[in-house]
């Protein structure tokens, strides 16, 4: 998993069926100094974030598959899984 | 998964047997801003409504298998959505 920054969101009429009413975000992945870097995913929303948020995106597709209750078909890889409240680590400027 | 362009058309006669039928297309991938990162590869159209110009989300690795219609043929890409709108902040 790592800590992402909500970044913007996608719209697509035609797509995986297993996107059907789900948001899409774009998510910025961040460094240390909590600045967004140039890698990003489009994340199945699960948690109702939004724009501005800082999450926590899981990229690993048999969770993402238990997540959304589809073992052990469905293309799915990149899901926000949480919305952060709190996170510390000494020396770094990743703020909520 | 990130966004592409699709750029161009893919056909090969002789193939391995999982691929029939599989319809390629070659993506070039882009950044948030929609411009070009890397080098273009070759994505099976999980949509099977793509086509060159587009702007579209694709998927890598296992789970591109998992897009097409006849689950785990041999692909790692796999076009997974045509994107209508990006709205950034």
């Amino acid at each position: 998993m790592y800590i992402g920054r909500v970044s913007g969101t996608v719209v697509a009429t035609i797509k995986n069926e297993l996107f059907e009413g789900h948001k899409l975000l774009l998510v910025d992945k961040l460094n240390l100094d909590g600045k967004p870097t140039p890698k990003y995913d489009i994340a199945v929303d699960m948690v109702q974030a939004g724009v501005g948020d800082l999450v926590l995106v899981l990229d690993e597709g048999n969770s993402a598959r238990q997540i959304l209750d589809r073992e052990p078909m469905g293309a799915i890889r990149a899901v926000v899984v949480g919305i952060v409240d709190e996170v510390t680590v000494p020396g770094s400027g990743i703020e909520v | 998964m990130q966004l592409a362009r699709v750029i161009g058309t893919l056909v090969a006669t002789q193939k391995y047997e999982g691929l029939e039928g599989v319809k390629f297309l070659v993506v070039q991938p882009l950044d948030k801003h929609r411009q070009p990162v890397g080098e273009p590869e070759v994505a099976a159209d999980g949509t099977a409504q793509a086509g060159p110009g587009e702007l579209v989300f694709v998927i890598a690795s296992r789970e591109a298998a998992l897009v097409l219609p006849e689950w785990f043929v041999p692909v790692d890409l796999a076009i997974s959505g045509i994107v209508d709108e990006v709205d950034l902040v």
